[in-house]
């Protein structure tokens, strides 16, 4: 009788172990989770989007890094990372990976509300920044010389705004002055009545002016019917198309509740193709 | 068995310099630990910064005058002028205004103002570097802007806040100098009919300069090390300054803005910035302790 017990207690106890290491070992597969890897300007969204994603699913592990837009695209590349974040166009053989558009981003050039100049040609903006032009006086506005605020080095902000307007043979002018944040860029021109910067749309408020470029104004609709052209596109980049817990983190973000908080960070949605 | 109770028997004799060994050693365990941190913190700047001034070659690296890491021009030559610039200004504020307090103090200042002024410097030395930059942007900033013209953000800004940050060191350093002198010194001067600015003028502070080198010293540690007041008002520009009302980078600000997206090269040459900086510390560390041993053997 006491044997009898014995083994049927060895049976539940090896049972419960079994179970344990089940548990355990499903775990160990949730956590291995998706690694979402890339540019540091579609980071701060995707852990965001992460966390709320994980806060309905709980079984889900989504796992963000940054390392900006390139090494995202190599992580997913060699299968260091399911998805990679760019805050850029793909390019060249990249365009062979499935690109998933999730939003997108204006970038408006800004100054002080009391500055009288409203529209610049985009030749304009790139001459101011890279120091050519100097004094307001050359564009239209009250002679004064031309505060440039930028942001630091290697941020994709900064990365963006050299590719879309100081292209491949100017470069912004090294006495301007460097913050390390949008906010901080907004901070720094809406204190300065001749400063001018250049920040997230979505961070355009009532303490900064965002300026018009050849004659549009830097509003949501322009961007969204494609005649703002300061635009970037965040991206999610796979090396095939997604499936599994990809697929379902992919489709939360593409759905009406992630595009939602997604425009509730200032972003606009996706391009619909 | 045998051996349980000779160790009983042993212990009353051995248990009192067992204890004196085993807090000897524990102490000497936590006195190593932060020498090891210390080691560990070298190393590790050491190793991920020089490899990056090796490939770019120490001249270019030091002298080069332009800085786009991301486009492969690694010079720091605007940060350290910046570094001294912002520093030599921080201590033109900081110097006369601290050894003024410390005077006043010492020597003129009623024992109950005093005792009101000591904790109200102490609490100076007790605020946030971020609050100070704040402050400075709100305030110095458009100010200076407003009288000078110019972006406001200027090695004159940082010089005014470094200064002030830098007062609590220098004040309490040189009062403490100050009062170490003998009293004889400043009672033979007064006997020999000089005036009490001339005793303070012509010899207490000649007698004491050693201990005010120490306080000005340490002032300048502490402004070339601080970052985070710095970034908010200098501007961050990475080009050589021209003038006090420029914007200027020194070595702190261009890691502590720049760390956060950096990688690979960029990363590496944000360490050899380092290297450069706990190179600097080193020096005026040990200019310090030159000082200090001076002032010992007077």
């Amino acid at each position: 009788m006491g044997d009898m017990q014995g083994a049927l207690a060895h049976g539940r106890l090896l049972s419960l172990l079994l179970a344990f290491a089940l548990l355990v070992a499903g775990c160990g597969r949730q956590s291995g989770g998706v690694t979402v890897a890339g540019s540091t300007s579609v980071q701060p969204f995707a852990e965001m989007l992460a966390e709320e994603y994980m806060a309905t699913h709980p079984e889900q592990a989504i796992n963000v890094q940054g390392g900006g837009s390139s090494a995202g695209i190599e992580a997913v590349r060699s299968g260091a990372a399911q998805i990679g974040m760019s805050s850029r166009e793909l390019k060249g053989d990249e365009r062979s990976l499935v690109r998933v558009e999730i939003a997108r981003d204006a970038i408006a050039v800004v100054v002080h509300p009391s500055n009288p100049v409203r529209d610049l040609s985009l030749e304009q903006v790139r001459a101011i920044f890279s120091g050519q032009i100097t004094d307001w006086a050359a564009v239209g506005g009250a002679s004064h010389p031309i505060v440039v605020v930028t942001r630091e080095e290697g941020s994709g902000t900064r990365g963006a705004f050299q590719e879309m307007v100081m292209g491949k043979d100017s470069n912004i002018d090294a006495g301007a002055l460097v913050q390390d944040s949008n906010g901080a860029v907004r901070q720094v021109v809406s204190s300065d009545p001749n400063a001018i910067g250049y920040i997230s749309l979505g961070l355009v408020n009532g303490q900064v002016k965002a300026i018009s470029i050849d004659g549009i104004e830097a509003t949501a609709e322009n961007v969204l019917s494609g005649r703002y052209k300061l635009v970037r596109p965040f991206l999610f980049v796979l090396s095939a198309q997604p499936e599994g817990q990809a697929k379902a983190f992919i489709d939360y973000v593409l759905s009406a509740e992630g595009q939602r908080l997604l425009a509730q960070e200032g972003l606009l949605p996706a391009a619909t193709r | 068995m045998i051996r349980l109770v000779e160790r009983e028997k042993a212990r009353p004799a051995a248990r009192p310099r067992l204890n004196e060994s085993s807090v000897e050693v524990v102490l000497l365990l936590v006195a190593l630990t932060s020498t090891t941190v210390l080691a560990l913190i070298a190393i590790f700047i050491f190793a991920e910064g020089l490899p990056i001034i090796g490939k770019i070659g120490v001249r270019e690296f030091l002298f080069g005058l332009h800085w786009a890491p991301t486009a492969g021009s690694f010079g720091i030559w605007p940060m350290i002028v910046g570094s001294v610039a912002v520093t030599a200004g921080a201590l033109a504020v900081g110097v006369p205004l601290g050894l003024a307090v410390a005077i006043f103090l010492t020597e003129f200042a009623p024992a109950s103002a005093a005792a009101a002024m000591r904790p109200c410097i102490q609490l100076l030395a007790g605020i946030p570097s971020v609050v100070y930059g704040f402050w400075g942007l709100i305030v110095i900033v458009p100010a200076i802007r407003n009288t000078f013209g110019g972006p406001g953000l200027s090695i004159l800004a940082g010089s005014i806040i470094l200064g002030i940050m830098i007062l609590p060191t220098i004040i309490s350093i040189s009062e403490d100098a100050l009062r170490a002198l003998p009293p004889a010194f400043k009672e033979g001067s007064l006997a020999l009919g000089a005036t009490h600015w001339q005793t303070i003028w012509r010899l207490l502070l000649p007698a004491a300069r050693s201990g005010i080198l120490t306080a000005i010293i340490l002032g300048l540690g502490r402004a070339v090390g601080e970052t985070m007041a710095v970034i908010m008002v200098l501007g961050n520009a990475v080009e050589v300054p021209t003038s006090l009302l420029a914007p200027a980078r020194t070595l702190t600000t261009s890691i502590g803005i720049e760390m956060g997206y950096a990688s690979g090269e960029h990363r590496q040459a944000l360490f050899a910035t380092g290297v450069v900086l706990f190179v600097i510390i080193m020096l005026v560390n040990m200019a310090a302790n030159l000082a200090i041993g001076r002032r010992d053997s007077l």
